[in-house]
């Protein structure tokens, strides 16, 4: 039985190992455990997981095991979804629109249509178990938000919103755990590790101490140098959703190999391209928003700036107010983006579509011209330039920060 | 088998997950990493096991420039070549020159020590794999002097790491992993009480749901956590504050008497006074 636990929780994305089950079974030898089943769950969890982002995955993977229950995700898709829902229309929907639910067919067809519609997804995601993962830490996060949940009632074509509904989970939190394959990613990225000498001058230096004190005669004469330690500081602007759904994995893969491997590396995420809020948490990225202006000012200009996204959407999107297809943005994203580009002169966008595409697609063009050319595809050698041109001195772009130093964006009136 | 146990301390309360934590590394002997939030007694456990087992504590506190070898030992390389200049005959013997770490002293103990290595995640990413061999084996090897260090009695090791760089698998596998939750309102008020015995019970409760309240918040940098919430709560009996005042309800103070002990960053004061001046504009 346990055995299959073992396996059971490998399957589910819980990375453990033959030498963590011995130690756990070496615990119920020693009798740490007694009847309790509660107490037998705290070891096992002690015992096998190292991280709390993968709690969840083994509490599901505990439940089904040891509550001899369906398996695992046939079981998940029976039941949340309609707990999900339901609580979803007691708060947001009308009695009027109530009625006009059962008028299109009633709560149940409405929600089987749902729930083929979820089985459909899962099938399309051959990364299942994790999609599960990251979601399952709240089944009901994305329940406060989401707009279309409502338009669920609203009649015209029912079943393609009904799916966006659920498509809105894919605004997942990138999972990091996509390791290998990456080491590719580590060895580019390992470029941007610019070994900088800073800091106070705590280290002996050998070779200086010895050739001063054969200069003074044989007194000892002590040299210091500063420690060798890594200064790079990385943003990370990372597009989700839309267009971008194909590319997730390879966005995966890069942002698990840059966590490893920079001192100081933030992220946030945009859909499409950057207006007046970023976010740090897709599952609140309508609750807990951040100021791109704050990010201009919290940051500086030795932050390099990388973006990643395919940069496909309509023109208008970038050039026009109002053209973000998710809200009402009062400026052009085009603004944002010299704001940025402005303060954080080092800045690459790395494009996961094959540079031959790139010019049949004008959003693509104009995003290039905003950011001076400075785009490359997500590959190794992609990745290689774009690394040389983040090293760069600030020479060229010191002038250009100058010359369009942002004002004081005023955020749009509520 | 004479065996210690933890069960918390008139100080500090230990959920039962965590209990369960510490006895199993204590039973099988294998370091235990804690994570959580920052202030929710992390770096106390390692004191309270000690204090509860009577057991001595060695502290090693982690810096962004520590290296592992400073845990085992030093050799002083420069007072031997000083010593040489003037003389002094201690230079022949190179054990003089041998400076002991932390985790040389936790292996001398007579009884059996408990280590705290706080803050893990300072150091450089090769830091916990240069320590792999000494915590799996609990020895190591002094090459100035040629001799093995041996622990005499495994000590109880407890790291400490808040999540500030990602830990290499091989270090992982041979620790038990415990995440301290942020206490619920149930657990909050025993810790509470075990810190301010007499305090009135209305007040407690409408400093607990302030609290709360305020953590909920979204967008706060940092969230207060319970060592925040014990010094708010000192500062409110000190001041005398009535229960009255804490209750949030009035539009025109969204924030709580005394908030300087809980929000410790100006961008989240600046965040609730918005909030209280939007609340003003739509009554």
């Amino acid at each position: 039985m346990l055995t299959r636990f073992f396996f059971d929780l490998r399957t589910a994305g819980v990375p453990v190992t033959v030498t963590e089950f011995l130690t756990l079974l070496e615990g119920l030898k020693e009798r740490l455990v007694w009847i309790s089943a509660k107490d037998f769950y705290y070891f096992a969890r002690v015992c096998l997981v190292k991280d709390e982002r993968h709690y969840d995955r083994f509490d599901r993977v505990f439940a089904a095991t040891f509550e001899g229950a369906e398996r695992l995700f046939a079981k998940l898709l029976a039941e949340v979804p309609a707990d999900w829902l339901k609580a979803l229309a007691e708060r947001t929907l009308t009695d009027e629109e109530k009625e006009r639910i059962e008028s299109l067919g009633g709560w149940e067809q409405l929600m089987e249509t749902l729930r083929a519609r979820l089985r459909e997804q899962q099938e399309r995601h051959e990364g299942g178990n994790k999609w599960i993962g990251t979601a399952g830490t709240s089944p009901f996060g994305a329940q406060g938000f989401n707009p279309e949940g409502i338009r669920i009632g609203q009649g015209k074509s029912r079943n393609r919103r009904a799916a966006k509904v659920w498509d809105a989970r894919e605004y997942r939190n990138f999972d990091d755990t996509v390791e290998l394959g990456t080491r590719n990613m580590k060895l580019a990225l390992r470029r941007l590790r610019r070994f900088a000498r800073e800091g106070a001058a705590d280290q002996l230096d050998l070779d200086g101490t010895i050739s001063a004190t054969a200069r003074n005669a044989g007194l000892l004469d002590l040299k210091l140098v500063p420690e060798r330690r890594n200064a790079v500081k990385v943003l990370l602007f990372l597009d989700v959703g839309g267009s971008m759904d194909g590319h997730i994995r390879v966005c995966e893969e890069l942002f698990s190999a840059a966590r490893g491997e920079l001192k100081h590396l933030e992220h946030f995420y945009f859909h499409n391209f950057p207006y007046e809020r970023l976010w740090k948490d897709n599952r609140r990225r309508h609750s807990q928003t951040t100021p791109t202006v704050s990010v201009l000012r919290t940051y500086s200009k030795d932050y390099r700036a990388i973006f990643v996204g395919d940069a496909t959407m309509s023109p208008w999107e970038i050039t026009q107010p109002g053209g973000s297809i998710e809200h009402w943005n009062a400026e052009a994203g085009a603004v944002w983006m010299q704001r940025l580009t402005a303060v954080f002169p080092r800045l690459v966008w790395l494009n996961p579509e094959p540079r031959e595409r790139w010019d049949y697609t004008p959003s693509v063009r104009i995003t290039r011209e905003l950011i001076g050319e400075r785009m490359f595809p997500l590959t190794l050698e992609g990745l290689d330039a774009a690394m040389r041109e983040l090293k760069r001195p600030l020479a060229r772009s010191a002038s250009a920060l100058s010359a369009t130093a942002p004002d004081e964006p005023q955020p749009a009136a509520p | 088998m004479t065996e210690a146990r933890f069960a918390g301390t008139d100080e500090y309360i230990a959920t039962d997950d965590l209990m369960m934590a510490v006895n199993a590394a204590i039973t099988l002997a294998r370091p235990l990493l804690i994570k959580g939030e920052p202030g929710t007694g992390k770096t106390q456990l390692a004191q309270e096991i000690a204090g509860a087992l009577n057991r001595p504590l060695y502290e090693w506190h982690i810096k962004s420039t520590s290296k592992a070898q400073q845990g085992l030992y030093e050799y002083d390389a420069v007072s031997r070549l000083r010593d040489s200049q003037l003389g002094d005959p201690r230079v022949h013997d190179i054990a003089n020159y041998i400076v002991k770490g932390k985790l040389w002293e936790a292996f001398e103990s007579d009884v059996q020590p408990v280590l705290l290595i706080d803050e893990i995640d300072k150091a450089d990413i090769e830091f916990p794999n240069d320590l792999l061999r000494e915590l799996d084996r609990m020895e190591f090897y002094v090459y100035e002097t040629r001799q093995l260090v041996r622990a005499r009695h495994r000590p109880i090791i407890v790291i400490t790491s808040n999540n500030e760089k990602e830990l290499p698998d091989a270090f992982l596998r041979r620790c038990f992993f415990h995440y301290i939750r942020f206490p619920d309102e149930e657990t909050m008020t025993r810790i509470v009480d075990v810190h301010y015995p007499g305090l009135r019970k209305d007040l407690l409760a409408e400093a607990l749901t302030a609290f709360f309240k305020l953590r909920e918040a979204p967008g706060l940098r940092k969230k207060p956590s319970t060592s925040e919430l014990l010094d708010w709560v000192k500062l409110l009996v000190a001041e005398q504050i009535p229960p009255e005042a804490l209750r949030t309800d009035d539009p025109k103070k969204v924030l709580p008497p005394l908030y300087g002990a809980l929000l410790k960053n100006e961008q989240d004061v600046h965040l609730f006074e918005q909030i209280a001046f939007l609340h003003r504009r739509g009554r």
